[in-house]
């Protein structure tokens, strides 16, 4: 391997070691994510400064157990450990390991050794195993393993500069091998070495192991391998499960060696106390809804005060620069198309961190792997596992992670279902046409004292989108026929307090990214849209003035009501007022008009798109004359030319409600289930399901309420 | 059930045993890795409200797995 000045570290690891703490006390925020070239895998990689090595890339890798991947965040894993011949991939490993549960993480590590590559060993969570009682020759390890050992602390920081001096100074010229490889399997690693020019035994043996494994060698080397294994017989998972007995009796030995104290689970009582009420089988699902319930209430009460806050600001700053700036068409795309669409983003900053600091707890503390053992069973009969709670819940943020949160589903089937249901979740995108639409029609009261009535009509529309991603769930599980076995091993960590710094660093990573995704395509949006509002065909738009004048000659109308015809006369000839009117009779019997229905094409792009889309609509022409108006008053204001009466009666916002819980408008989710699913079949099922169900049920309500 | 078959599934709450072998081929080097070896001492801790899945403990931590799963390792007690 050619020696590079500025090695990249990854951070391997074993779910619930506290690799996580560790990277962010490497690298703080500063931290990104990015893509794997070669592997269509988002990588989560920062920066450390680390003495002798300079500013150093740091890798976070997804939590295994074993380098035979057994879900597709395994299988990442191994791509990336098998594929260090890039420049990018990783030529440093360190190792995390629990100091209370020692012997699995070593599995991993002894599998990690063997590939050859300089390697650290870093013992974490210190603190708990003196507290258990347990401690370690960590000389003695060093020198059996022929690693570096390095005990540390991830969630306080202690170790940590130890860590980095072992990193910049480890190499692999002890090069060990713990794990012989068998007798039959030596001949074809040697051709396997020599044809494809790998420098190790076990790393061949792996690519005779695992050919799902190999995406980045060339379809002539995958074919060539396939022939080899044919060949000899060394198929995947032959010798693997005697391998894994050599390696933990080999770790077995070690330990004993190596161990000056043992404990007992003692220190585990108050966990398993805990266990007792949490998983039980009344408390257990009470606490779990009790805890839903307060999760959705607090993002409703909470950020609606720093929503109003913006968005009020967002209306003032878009008044003050059309009333600052001179006239022109610059001024008006700022003012009326790129100020109000920004709004439309910024407005739901507060509910999505909301939503994702409490997710980061749950996951942090240990609890949200009790959901998954307390809803598997249930969860099992809709076609599901117990694990696809985790992306359903993330899905009521954003649905783009919760789709690759899928990743730790192992079987194929769960997580296709999991997949095409999760967008049905409603994700934080909805929150601000919720908002507004409940606002629009539910009174702003209190029932009982304590509950607010517009938090539990937003409430309902969550458990309408959960049912709905039940039921079809189900019927999917009937419809696609695949046999494959299905299995939950999982580990139920012990319960600890949630770090603040982890659940800070989490929720602004994923919001900083949400934001910049959905906000480049909403900026975009807005400023077509914004042209398509303010252009028309033909010359209508420049003689609307005349024309007006003309029609209202004799109607005596004040200057303000004489502008506002102007402004209706202009959108309803602009081009999104042509495209409006011609889909106006397919969206009619679900109640909306063409300006409800400009804002349904927009926001098919992204729903988040449909607010800023009124703001639009409902702002030109009408931003100089009214300068507090808010996106919400000037909807209020809007009125159905047809009866007089209000444009969003009670039967219109319910029938939107019910489109927008339902329809899947938004291209970065089909995007990412394309990625995630290597192929246009289920995100395109998953688009003609979401509309059609959408559409019937927005018709459906529309007609009862009218 | 014959003497012969019990397995982890059959395990009451607090039971100990040891681990005698498998029963599927295919779980069986997924469940080693996970710390279930032959010989190795587990604990049936609790089992989730509908019967299933099961939390075990074994090489010093605790495991949760489905009752299918946990029907293949068979104990020695």
């Amino acid at each position: 391997m050619a020696a590079s000045l500025k090695p990249i570290i990854a951070l391997v690891g074993n779910p619930n070691s506290g690799k996580s703490s560790l990277f962010n006390h490497l690298t703080g925020l500063n931290q990104k994510v990015g893509n794997f070239p070669g592997v269509t895998v988002e990588k989560k990689s920062g920066f450390s400064q680390i003495d002798g090595l300079g500013n150093t890339e740091i890798i976070d890798l997804p939590g295994i157990y074993s380098i035979y991947p057994r879900s597709l965040d395994e299988q990442i894993v191994a791509e990336v450990l098998l594929n260090h011949n890039e420049p990018t991939s990783p030529q440093k490993i360190v190792v995390v390991v629990d100091a209370t549960n020692m012997k699995r993480g070593l599995l991993l590590l002894t599998q990690i050794i063997d590939l050859g590559l300089p390697t650290v060993l870093a013992i974490n969570m210190m603190d708990l195993a003196a507290k258990a009682g347990i401690s370690y020759d960590f000389i003695k390890l060093s020198q059996k393993l022929g690693v570096d050992v390095i005990p540390i602390n991830a969630r306080k920081g202690e170790g940590i500069e130890q860590l980095k001096k072992a990193i910049a100074t480890c190499d692999n010229r002890k090069n060990q091998t713990i794990y012989q490889l068998p007798q039959e399997a030596k001949e074809p690693i040697l051709e396997v070495r020599q044809h494809l020019g790998l420098d190790n035994n076990y790393e061949a043996y792996q690519f005779l192991q695992q050919p799902k494994s190999l995406d980045f060698l060339s379809k002539e080397n995958q074919k060539w391998l396939d022939e080899v294994r044919k060949r000899s017989g060394i198929h995947s998972g032959k010798f693997q499960g005697a391998e894994t007995i050599l390696r933990y009796s080999y770790i077995q030995d070690l330990l004993q060696s190596a161990t000056l104290k043992t404990a007992d689970d003692a220190w585990k009582k108050s966990s398993f106390k805990l266990d007792r009420i949490l998983t039980h089988k009344v408390w257990g699902y009470l606490i779990f809804f009790v805890v839903l319930f307060l999760v959705f209430q607090s993002v409703f009460a909470w950020a609606s005060y720093p929503m109003d806050f913006i968005d009020g600001l967002f209306a003032d700053f878009g008044n003050w620069l059309s009333a600052t700036l001179p006239d022109g068409a610059l001024t008006k795309l700022l003012a009326e198309g790129i100020v109000p669409g920004l709004g439309g983003i910024v407005m739901f900053v507060p509910q999505i961190a909301i939503l994702f600091a409490f997710i980061s707890i749950l996951e942090e503390s240990g609890y949200m792997a009790r959901v998954v053992f307390l809803m598997d069973k249930i969860m099992r009969k809709f076609g599901l596992n117990g694990k696809s709670v985790v992306p359903l819940l993330s899905g009521m943020a954003c649905a783009i992670p919760a789709i690759m949160a899928t990743r730790t589903i192992d079987n194929w089937k769960e997580r296709t279902i999991t997949i095409l249901v999760t967008p049905l979740m409603s994700c934080s995108a909805r929150i601000p046409i919720f908002t507004i639409l409940i606002a629009l029609i539910v009174p702003d009261t209190t029932a009982f004292y304590f509950f607010d009535l517009q938090g539990l009509a937003l409430m309902g529309l969550y458990l309408l989108g959960f049912i709905a991603a039940l039921v079809s769930a189900y019927i999917m599980k009937k419809i696609i026929r695949v046999q494959e076995r299905s299995f939950l091993m999982m580990e139920l960590p012990t319960y600890r307090l949630p770090k603040a710094s982890n659940v800070g660093l989490t929720l602004v990573e994923k919001t900083k990214s949400f934001v910049l995704e959905a906000g480049k395509i909403i900026l975009a949006i807005s400023v077509v849209l914004w042209v398509l509002a303010s252009y028309g065909p033909g010359d209508k738009l420049e003689k609307a003035e005349e024309y007006v004048m003309q029609e209202t000659a004799n109607m005596r109308l004040t200057e303000q009501g004489l502008q506002d015809r102007i402004a209706a006369y202009k959108l309803e000839n602009s081009y999104a007022g042509v495209i409006g009117k011609a889909i106006e009779p397919v969206i009619k019997p679900l109640g909306y008009d063409w300006k409800i229905g400009i804002a349904l094409l927009t926001s098919f792009a992204a729903r988040e798109v449909f607010v800023g889309t009124m703001a639009t609509i409902y702002s030109i022409g009408s931003v100089d004359s009214d300068d507090q108006q808010t996106i919400k008053s000037r909807m209020q204001s809007e009125i159905n030319a047809e009866t007089g009466e209000p444009r969003f009666t009670p039967a219109v916002g319910l029938s939107l409600l019910v489109f927008y819980t339902f329809a899947m408008q938004c291209m970065s989710t089909i995007a990412v289930v394309y990625r995630e699913t290597k192929g246009w079949k289920w995100p395109m099922i998953q688009l003609a399901y979401m509309t059609t169900l959408a559409y019937v049920s927005a018709f459906i309500v529309f007609q009862i309420f009218s | 059930m014959s003497q012969t078959a019990k397995s982890v599934a059959s395990m009451k709450p607090g039971e100990m045993g040891i681990i005698a072998g498998f029963t599927d081929d295919f779980l069986a080097t997924k469940l080693m890795e996970m710390g279930c070896l032959p010989g190795a001492s587990v604990r049936f801790n609790f089992a989730a409200p509908f019967g299933d899945p099961v939390c075990i403990s074994v090489l010093g931590y605790e495991l949760s797995l489905r009752l299918d799963e946990a029907s293949t390792i068979s104990i020695l007690n």
